[in-house]
Formats: structure tokens, C-alpha cells, sequence
């Protein structure tokens, strides 16, 4: 009978000795950011792991309490730094829905195509590294070309091309123009053949293959059980896509598919990840093309909206709803109640619970991230697969430490 | 029947207020009956989804009574239906039970709302501080800690050029 | 020996410059990166930007082959040991670049968890301002470092030893003293 180690893992006996102990990050390329792991190996085999966090936690949720909700979103652009805008975009969801603040359509649509471009921007640099970090430095390079071409994008639209700080509670800072819509297009025309590019360098590459499938199984129980949400759930066959189930922004009006997988498996999240970036930019096609007139904030009548430039300078009544809410000691009042919303983030489900206590600023922003959850689970699936499966699994999980603490 | 009748009619006894805000359902229950509320709903009316625990500090809100309010939204994978349920503790020994053992996501979830509130959950297999230093020895999502710490952030050595 | 006896292929030079010009262009980064500066820094390196133009395209993650410290990203309580143990840990001579407004000044992030500036506690050549700087901006950083080490570098690193305060303000101002007082105070009238 074959000698099973990790039925010793339990004891702390002499017979175990010949186990050993390695740190892993939290300053290591393949952690990409801030983790923390402590192996305990037999041989190459990793018996068991246990995760240490918290070395990127700063204090989101705490300054939530002290910024109002305009505010916030500058601080909520630095949780997942891969797709700023995206956080925002569920941000200021849950604000609106606090609020009840109905959103015009030209804005809705404005969104929907940002937030599908973080997603495309999201699956790009998590691909792109997963890659990688196995070796293949090409399908990197490709992707990240991509990725500045989004940069331009956003930045033609907010002015900074990384935290761009964009949405506003009720609407956007700025207006978009045609040229951004050209820009958006034609990003789109040359994506699918970028995307094709690496789907022949990676998909069934050999080498790649080897390193990524069968590793890192994560049944369809475990996922729901454990809280998984996104992408990696979808890749072990949980049909649970937010923008269907509880649809927010334009997505109940546009035609897509939710992408699943039976495997579970790293090649499953990989090759989920790729063919959400195509179901992503046919949602892009969809909504620029029919991109609604009109204006893109709501009317501000209702009181917690920046009304527009020319109503400022022109009218008494804009200048002092836009004194009201600049200023700190002023602004808006908000109902005294509580609300959780969620919106599916490219990682999985990205949920905001709002304490409102009548003032702007909200008395508790919690946020629910989804890259703690899933990194929670690293522990079990990692479980008996070699040392250098380790990197290959964090690259699948795509866990931001920057989410992940807070 | 609805899920909140179906909750009130089993436990008559409890006392659970259900409201709703926006599309936000909200079930109120005291913390003794908490552990049986969430395991019934667990196993008998298929809301196998914890989404999330967290928790709030009302030292400071308008007409609050009790300290510490514990959320968990459980969703129903199979009928996409979410619920809010919500108790509430007080100091000066915040005890919950554990959610663990109904839904594994539980884990570390709990074990924030440990480290920032000081919440304990009884039957949490390895309740730790998570995000903090284990040196930490306050509760920063608290109320009555400051947002700039009490010094702890600068409590280091310093190397100079001469040094290293 | 006269000048015009040298052939043309020889040039002279003082050793100090000759090993400031050498070290000058070609920089072994090290990347620290924690937060969202590290995506900006992955950004410099790969396809657009190409930080290989300027010879510090060599990331080396293991801080013992390293001569650069970029700290990209907030470093915060949890995180410091580990920065001051991997800049320890890093030969002489060693420059260290503060990337971005979080590692420079603690950014927006005045909060009970994040170090006000890096250098606070480890000595920093140069700081590159922005949130995060853009990839240009760091290219600007490091042609200026370059720059740095090339005018008053020297073959045994002399110019090091004279700096004996930490480059950056003294680790405790006096609104840190008076917050923390402040604080203490709240603390007692509460309990």
C-alpha cells in the first residue's frame, strides 16, 4: 500500500521531519503582489499551505467612513488596480440604489461599455500573467499592447488613463464625444485578431497544457459552499452570472452568454477568461452602436447630483446646488437605512453594504471582495500538487492583493 | 409563502421583523436564535450561498440601541433569491455563533469581522486576527478609533544610509 | 608619454566616473511592487514603454542581484519589516527610487495602517510623484537617478557612508505627537 504523508501532516511527531517548511512571498514575482504563503513540503509536494494576508491592508473601509460618496470613488479605484473603472461602476451602483437614483439610458449604456472593457482589460492581465508567469513572456506582451490600447481609451474619457476617478453619483464626471466612440471601435476591429493570436499561442500549446490542466480542481459544490463567485465558479459549472441573474446598468436589454465550463480545473478558468473577452466585446458592438442621445447625468432636480458646467456659470440655481455639494460641511441628504448591492466585477461578485445615517457620507462602507473569498480557497485545491503548480493556481485565481486586504 | 413567512411560521417564538428596502429583503434576529434561523435556511430552504458577513459599529449612529449589528446575505443558487439577515450584539462580550460549519466561505469572513470589530464567533475552528499585525491589539473598524491610528503605523526602526 | 602617441580607440577617464557611467546604465531593478504602482511598473516594462532603452529593463526579483529598489505602491505596517529586510539585504551600492504618491507621502491613504512615506524609514534617492506616475514619468525618474549617479558616484562608494540621517523628514513630526496624544486622550475619556 503506498505511503500517504498527508495523513502524518496531523501529527507533530519525529517521523515527520523529513517534512519541511517554505516561505513563499510576500515580496515573490509570481505572488505578483503581496501574499503570503507557508508550505509545508514533502519533497517537491505540497502537504499543506496556510495563507497570511494582510500585508496590503489599508484602511479602505475606515476612510469610507470619512469621505462622502463622490469622494469615495477615488479611494475605491485602488481596490482592484487591474480594473479601476469597474469598481466605480459597482460603487456608485450601490449608491444609486441607496439613493434611488434611476440612471438615464445614454449613461447606463456609457457604463456598461466601460465596465465591459475593464472586464476585457481584467482577463487580459490575468491571462497575460498566468501566462507568464508558465513561461510564455509572448502572449504578455500581446495582451499588454491591449490593454494600452483600453488606457487610451479610458483616458479619452476621464482624463487619466489608470484611476480615472470617472463615475459620479447619478451619472459621469464628463460626457463622451465621437471620437471616443471611434476610438472604441476601432479597438474593437483589432482586438479579435490580437485575441486569435494568442489563442493559437497558448490554447493548445503543449507545454502550456501540461502545466495548467487537471491543476487546481474545484468542484461545482465546493464553489458554492466555499463562496465562489465569477469566472472561477463558471469554470467548475456554476451557471451564476449577476448580469443575468439580477441584471443592473443596460445588460437586460443586450444579448450574450453566460460562458461556463464542466472542468474546474486552471486550463477551465483560462479558457473561460478567453471567451468572456469575445462575449464582451460583442456586448461592446451591441451597446456602441446603439449608445442613446441625451444627457448622460440625471436631472438635478434631484439633489445629489453635480449639475452641469453651463447651468454653474449661467444659472443661480446650478451654482448653489453645485456649492451644496462640493462642499464638505454641505451636501445631500441620504435615508437612514441600509442597503447591500452587488454587480459582477471581473473577478466574481463585487458587493458594497451602505449604512446611510442622513449625512453624505456613509456611516459604513463595507465592501465584499471577491479575491478574499477565493483566496480562501487556495488552501484545499492546492493541496497535494507539486511546488511549481503553486504559481499556476495563483495565476487562475487572480487574486489582487490590493482587493483582497483593503 | 413566501421565504419571511415561511421563517416566521417556524419560528413564531423569535420575534423576527422583515422589511424590505429597494429590492433589498431584511429579516432582523436575535442572536440566540440565529445559529437555527441560518441552519434551517441552509437545509431546508436551499440557501446554500453565503455572499458575506460583515458587520457595523452603531456606537455613533442616531437612535441605535444595540453596539454591534452582524449581517449575512445568503443567496438561493437554484431561484437566484437573496436575504439580509441582521442581529445584534453588545459589548462588553460580543459572542456569535459560528457559521462555519453550514457554509465553509464562512472562514474567513468571520475572521475579519473578528479583527475589525472584535466580534467573537464561538465554534470558528481558528479564529485569528487576519488583515492586522497579531501584535495589533485594537479593533479599527470601531468607532472610537481614530482614523489615523494611535501611532501604531510608525512604531519602526529606521535605517539610515550609514546602517546598510 | 605624449597625448598623440595614444591610439583612438583609448580614452581616459577617472576610475570614479568610469564606474558611475557603468553602474549609471545598467541599473538592476528591483521591483517592490505592492499595490497599483507595480501594474504602472509592468506597464514601463513591456511593449509601449520598454524600459530596456535605458538599460534597467533587468528585473531581478531576488534582492541580492539587484542595485535598484523601486518601491511601487502604499507599504503599510504589516509590510515594512519585509521592505527594510529586502533593502538590508541588497549590495552596495544601492539606490532606492519611491515610486508613486502612496510610498512617497502615504498618498491618499492617511490612514491607521499606512506608512506617511518610506522614507521615513529607509534612505530614498528619489521620488517620482503621481498616482500612479505614468510609465513616462518614471523613465524621467530613472534617466534622472542615471543622471544622479553618474555626477557623485564613486568607485568605492564613498559618497554613502557621509549620509548618516535618513534622507526623508524625521520620523516623528510634531502633528503625529499631538494626534497621538489626542488619541490617548480620547481613549482614557472614553473608558
Amino acid at each position: 500500500m503506498p505511503f500517504d504523508v498527508s495523513d502524518l501532516a496531523e501529527l507533530d511527531a519525529p517521523e515527520q521531519e523529513y517534512l519541511w517548511t517554505l516561505n513563499f512571498g510576500p515580496q515573490h514575482p509570481a505572488t505578483h503582489t503581496t501574499l503570503r504563503l507557508i508550505l509545508t513540503l514533502d519533497g517537491e509536494k505540497v502537504v499543506n499551505a496556510v495563507p497570511h494576508i494582510g500585508y496590503l491592508h489599508s484602511g479602505f473601509e475606515k476612510l469610507g467612513e470619512h469621505l462622502d460618496f463622490n469622494q469615495y470613488v477615488t479611494i475605491v479605484d485602488r481596490m482592484n488596480y487591474i480594473s479601476p473603472l469597474h469598481n466605480e461602476i459597482s460603487w456608485h451602483h450601490a449608491v444609486e440604489k441607496l439613493l434611488g437614483i434611476e440612471l438615464t439610458p445614454r449613461c447606463k449604456y456609457l457604463r456598461t461599455i466601460l465596465a465591459e472593457l475593464m472586464r476585457i482589460q481584467d482577463h487580459l492581465l490575468n491571462t497575460g500573467t498566468c501566462a507568464l508567469d508558465l513561461g510564455g513572456f509572448t502572449a504578455f506582451l500581446y495582451f499588454f499592447q491591449q490593454r494600452e490600447l483600453i488606457y487610451d481609451i479610458v483616458e479619452t474619457a476621464s482624463g487619466q488613463r489608470f484611476h480615472t476617478s470617472y463615475t459620479r453619483v447619478g451619472g459621469v464626471a464628463f460626457d463622451v464625444n465621437n471620437a471616443w466612440v471611434d476610438k472604441v471601435r476601432s479597438f474593437i476591429k483589432g482586438f479579435a485578431a490580437v485575441h486569435a493570436e494568442v489563442h493559437r499561442l497558448l490554447t493548445r500549446n503543449r507545454i502550456f497544457i501540461e502545466r495548467v490542466q487537471g491543476i487546481g480542481y474545484l468542484s461545482a459544490e465546493d464553489c458554492i459552499n466555499m463562496g465562489v463567485t465569477g469566472p472561477l465558479a463558471r469554470a467548475s459549472g456554476v451557471l451564476r452570472d449577476l448580469r443575468k441573474d439580477e441584471p443592473y446598468l443596460a445588460y437586460a436589454d443586450l444579448d450574450f452568454k453566460v460562458i461556463a465550463s464542466k472542468g474546474g480545473d486552471c486550463y477551465a478558468r483560462y479558457l473561460v477568461r478567453m471567451q468572456e473577452m469575445v462575449e464582451s466585446v460583442k456586448i461592446i458592438e451591441q451597446c456602441i452602436e446603439n449608445i442613446p442621445e441625451g444627457p448622460v447625468n440625471v436631472d438635478a432636480g434631484s439633489k445629489a447630483v453635480i449639475p452641469a458646467k453651463p447651468s454653474v456659470y449661467r444659472s443661480i440655481e446650478g451654482l448653489i446646488q453645485h456649492f451644496e455639494v462640493m462642499m464638505p460641511n454641505r451636501g445631500f441628504p441620504t435615508p437612514k437605512e441600509e442597503i447591500y448591492a452587488a454587480t459582477e466585477s471581473p473577478n466574481g461578485e463585487l458587493g458594497y453594504y451602505i449604512v446611510g445615517d442622513g449625512s453624505p457620507r456613509s456611516y459604513r462602507a463595507r465592501t465584499r471582495p471577491p479575491s478574499y473569498v477565493h483566496f480562501a480557497v487556495f488552501p484545499q485545491i492546492i493541496k497535494n500538487h507539486q511546488l511549481s503548480d503553486v504559481v499556476a493556481v495563483l495565476g487562475s485565481l487572480n487574486i489582487i492583493a490590493a482587493e483582497l486586504d483593503r | 409563502m413566501s421565504t419571511e413567512e415561511t421563517l416566521q411560521s417556524k419560528f413564531p417564538a423569535a420575534g423576527l421583523k422583515c422589511s424590505q428596502f429597494r429590492d433589498n429583503r431584511r429579516v432582523v434576529v436575535p442572536a440566540e436564535s440565529l445559529q437555527p434561523l441560518l441552519a434551517f435556511m441552509k437545509g431546508d430552504l436551499g440557501f446554500d450561498f453565503l455572499a458575506e458577513i460583515t458587520a457595523v459599529d452603531y456606537l455613533e449612529y442616531e437612535g441605535a440601541t444595540d453596539r454591534f449589528g452582524v449581517v449575512y446575505v445568503v443567496v438561493n443558487t437554484k431561484t437566484g433569491e437573496r436575504l439580509v439577515i441582521k442581529t445584534f450584539v453588545n459589548d462588553p462580550d460580543p459572542v456569535l455563533p459560528s457559521a462555519y460549519s453550514l457554509w465553509k466561505s464562512a472562514d474567513w469572513l468571520e475572521r475579519e469581522v473578528y479583527d475589525m470589530f472584535g466580534i467573537k464567533f464561538s465554534g470558528h475552528p481558528d479564529l485569528r486576527r487576519i488583515l492586522t499585525p497579531d501584535e495589533f491589539s485594537a479593533y479599527p473598524l470601531r468607532k472610537d478609533y481614530p482614523l489615523k491610528g494611535r501611532g501604531e503605523r510608525h512604531n519602526f526602526p529606521v535605517i539610515t544610509r550609514a546602517d546598510s | 608619454m605624449a597625448m598623440k602617441d595614444v591610439p583612438d580607440n583609448i580614452f581616459m577617464t577617472q576610475l570614479d566616473a568610469a564606474a558611475s557611467w557603468a553602474r549609471a546604465n545598467s541599473l538592476w531593478p528591483m521591483p517592490f511592487a505592492t499595490a497599483c504602482c507595480g501594474i504602472e511598473l509592468m506597464a514601463t516594462a513591456s511593449s509601449r514603454f520598454d524600459l530596456a532603452r535605458f538599460g534597467a529593463e533587468v528585473m531581478r526579483f531576488s534582492p541580492r542581484q539587484c542595485d535598484l529598489m523601486i518601491v511601487a505602491g502604499r507599504v503599510v505596517m504589516k509590510m515594512l519589516p519585509v521592505l527594510q529586510r529586502i533593502w538590508l539585504q541588497m549590495p552596495e551600492p544601492k539606490w532606492c527610487i519611491s515610486m508613486g504618491a502612496c510610498a512617497c507621502t502615504g498618498g491618499v491613504f492617511d490612514t491607521y495602517a499606512v506608512v506617511q512615506g518610506v522614507d521615513r524609514f529607509i534612505p530614498v534617492d528619489l521620488y517620482v510623484p503621481g498616482c500612479p506616475p505614468r510609465p513616462e514619468q518614471l523613465m524621467a525618474g530613472i534617466i534622472a537617478l542615471q543622471d544622479k549617479i553618474k555626477h557623485g558616484g564613486t568607485l568605492n562608494g564613498t559618497e554613502f557612508g557621509k549620509r548618516t540621517q535618513p534622507m526623508g523628514p524625521t520620523p516623528y513630526d510634531l502633528d503625529e505627537l499631538i494626534r497621538i496624544r489626542e488619541a490617548n486622550e480620547q481613549l482614557v475619556s472614553l473608558n
